[in-house]
């Protein structure tokens, strides 16, 4: 049984339809990457399984629960734990509040996060709208291990950020992979990194899922066709 | 700029030296003002729980303040007068001990504030503001319409209630009372506001759905804030009443939520200590303008209007330099 599974989900922005049919799975331990060019519903995928979006027809499971119907923050107790495109920290706290803010038993403490991100530790008690970009990516994809997830969901963790930073989340994710064994589903734009971490691949096209398989399946041509690179 | 932990410990001090002064002088109504700026301080600690961290605009936080006055009141006038509250199924006796007085004043407000809290934090905005002013209301014109507790008259407690080895009719006692109760309570919220909770709640002001994104309902945080923050403001209405021995209407009435409101807007909202500094400089412009011209209060709202223009952080901010970042 997939850890997380969406089965011909639909999903609309008011009367505009920005899913169609969208089905993929991950496995436990697994990292799945979601591709496709900008606006082909990526982060919409992200808000339906979250349920920051309600799906209109479909199924989304997790665990072999049916989410549907479920409130947002009731998913993420299941153990769905997201950072958000743009980071989006609570700027109004520092950064040891953040993290303590959500925390939730299990194996990820304070200590644990700022030994994955040292940097954090420096800026402990810094406001977090003070942080660089890096330093608030790290703190985003910090606060969602602090929420204990089996499945972290990164939505363009690296976007934006300087070379040596998205050098340092991308080793912070692979470490995720071989030392806790978390699935992850991913969202970026970057295949030679994607390639490193990445055991299967989903590419939406306008919607709808439009190839599904290996990430070593993925050829030169079907990312010319649907990736653009 | 002086740091914020030294002006409100600055702030204790002064609190304390005023009256302490006042009785070295031999100056009881001194002391009697000092004692209200600590119980309004006690009030606007409680609202600026919701208002302030949990950024819950409450104009009907003068329902607890008045439910904790008349809690005071009932069960003293039933002791005073020897009757029971009520005799079935089983005999309630009044009292006139302080330690029970606060105890049914803060449970009675904190299950106020739940109902309350569960059916109006279904709302947000000008709603919200509306439905709390609405309570409010409610329950004053309830207690016009009681006549078994002196209706529109209020009703008067003779002697001070007590508490064990003091007299409590000692002015300088009674704020001693009153002055170890708004520490307890300055300490209790600054420990809910540093707790994974309080954090939470500042969080879920910024941005409900990223709090829920990370597994915590705004809901359960704003109604636990909410009823914590009710609770507080109650035993405030239970000192209040001891202090003048007397509960009317007048404790439930919109100008009092609006009140309370003032006194954490002029002392800063969401910082622990903003509230104390706001009640105390309420009472000093009341007593100082007051003596000035009866229409004291039109001073008072340029006052206002000048803080919240150009001084977000209220009195507080505008001396520690630090302003509460919002979003």
């Amino acid at each position: 049984m997939s850890l997380l599974s969406l089965r011909n989900v639909t999903a609309f922005y008011g009367p505009s339809q920005a899913l169609f049919d969208v089905s993929l799975s991950l496995e436990a331990g697994q990292v799945l990457a979601l591709m496709g060019r900008n606006g082909m519903g990526k982060s919409t995928t992200v808000k339906v399984i979250c349920r920051l979006l309600p799906n209109a027809q479909g199924q989304v499971a997790f665990d072999g629960r049916d989410l549907s119907g479920l409130p947002a923050f009731r998913v993420a107790r299941l153990g769905i734990g997201l950072v958000p495109e743009g980071r989006r920290c609570f700027t109004n706290l520092t950064v040891y509040e953040n993290l303590i803010a959500v925390a939730r038993p299990g194996e990820w403490t304070f200590a644990k996060v700022v030994e994955l991100f040292p940097a954090l530790q420096e800026r402990r008690d810094q406001n977090a709208a003070s942080l660089s970009g890096g330093e608030q990516q790290m703190l985003a994809i910090g606060r969602a291990l602090m929420t204990n997830p089996r499945l972290l969901i990164l939505d363009e963790a690296t976007e934006g950020l300087a070379p040596v930073i998205r050098q340092q989340i991308w080793a912070a994710i692979a470490r995720l992979k071989q030392e806790t064994g978390m699935a992850i589903l991913v969202i970026d734009k970057s295949l030679s990194e994607l390639g490193t971490i990445a055991d299967s691949a989903v590419i939406l096209e306008k919607g709808r899922s439009a190839w599904s398989g290996p990430f070593r399946d993925l050829t030169p041509e079907l990312t010319d066709r649907y990736l653009g690179v | 700029m002086i740091r914020e932990s030294t002006l409100n410990a600055a702030l204790l001090i002064l609190l304390l030296a005023v009256p302490l002064a006042a009785l070295l002088l031999d100056e009881p109504f001194i002391i009697t003002l000092a004692t209200r700026a600590v119980i309004f301080a006690i009030a606007g600690v409680g609202l600026n729980l919701a208002l302030g961290f949990g950024g819950l605009v409450s104009l009907g936080h003068a329902a607890f303040f008045g439910i904790g006055g008349y809690a005071m009141g009932i069960l003293a006038y039933h002791a005073q007068t020897f009757t029971p509250i009520m005799e079935w199924p089983f005999v309630i006796q009044g009292t006139k001990a302080m330690p029970v007085i606060w105890l049914t004043a803060v449970v009675a407000s904190a299950i106020a504030a739940l109902g309350i809290g569960v059916l109006s934090l279904r709302t947000t905005g000008i709603y919200f503001i509306m439905i709390t002013l609405a309570f409010g209301q409610m329950l004053f014109f309830f207690t016009i319409s009681w006549p078994a507790y002196g209706g529109e008259d209020g009703l008067s407690i003779y002697v001070r209630n007590g508490f064990a080895g003091l007299n409590t009719m000692d002015p300088i006692t009674f704020f001693a009372i009153c002055y170890g109760l708004l520490l307890a309570v300055l300490w209790l919220v600054s420990r809910i506001a540093r707790s994974p909770f309080g954090l939470a709640l500042g969080a879920a002001r910024q941005n409900e759905a990223r709090i829920q994104a990370v597994g915590q309902r705004p809901f359960t945080l704003y109604l636990v804030a909410f009823t914590i923050s009710g609770a507080i403001t109650g035993l405030a209405g239970a000192l209040f009443a001891d202090l003048n021995r007397f509960v009317s209407p007048t404790m439930f009435s919109w100008q009092t939520s609006g009140e309370i409101m003032v006194f954490v807007i002029l002392g800063g909202v969401g910082r622990v200590f903003g509230p104390v500094a706001g009640a105390a400089m309420f009472i000093f412009l009341e007593h100082v303008l007051g003596g000035l011209s009866e229409f004291w209060h039109i001073y008072l709202g340029a006052i206002l209007l000048g803080i919240v223009l150009f001084a977000r952080g209220g009195l507080i901010g505008l001396v520690s330099g630090r302003e509460v970042a919002d979003d």
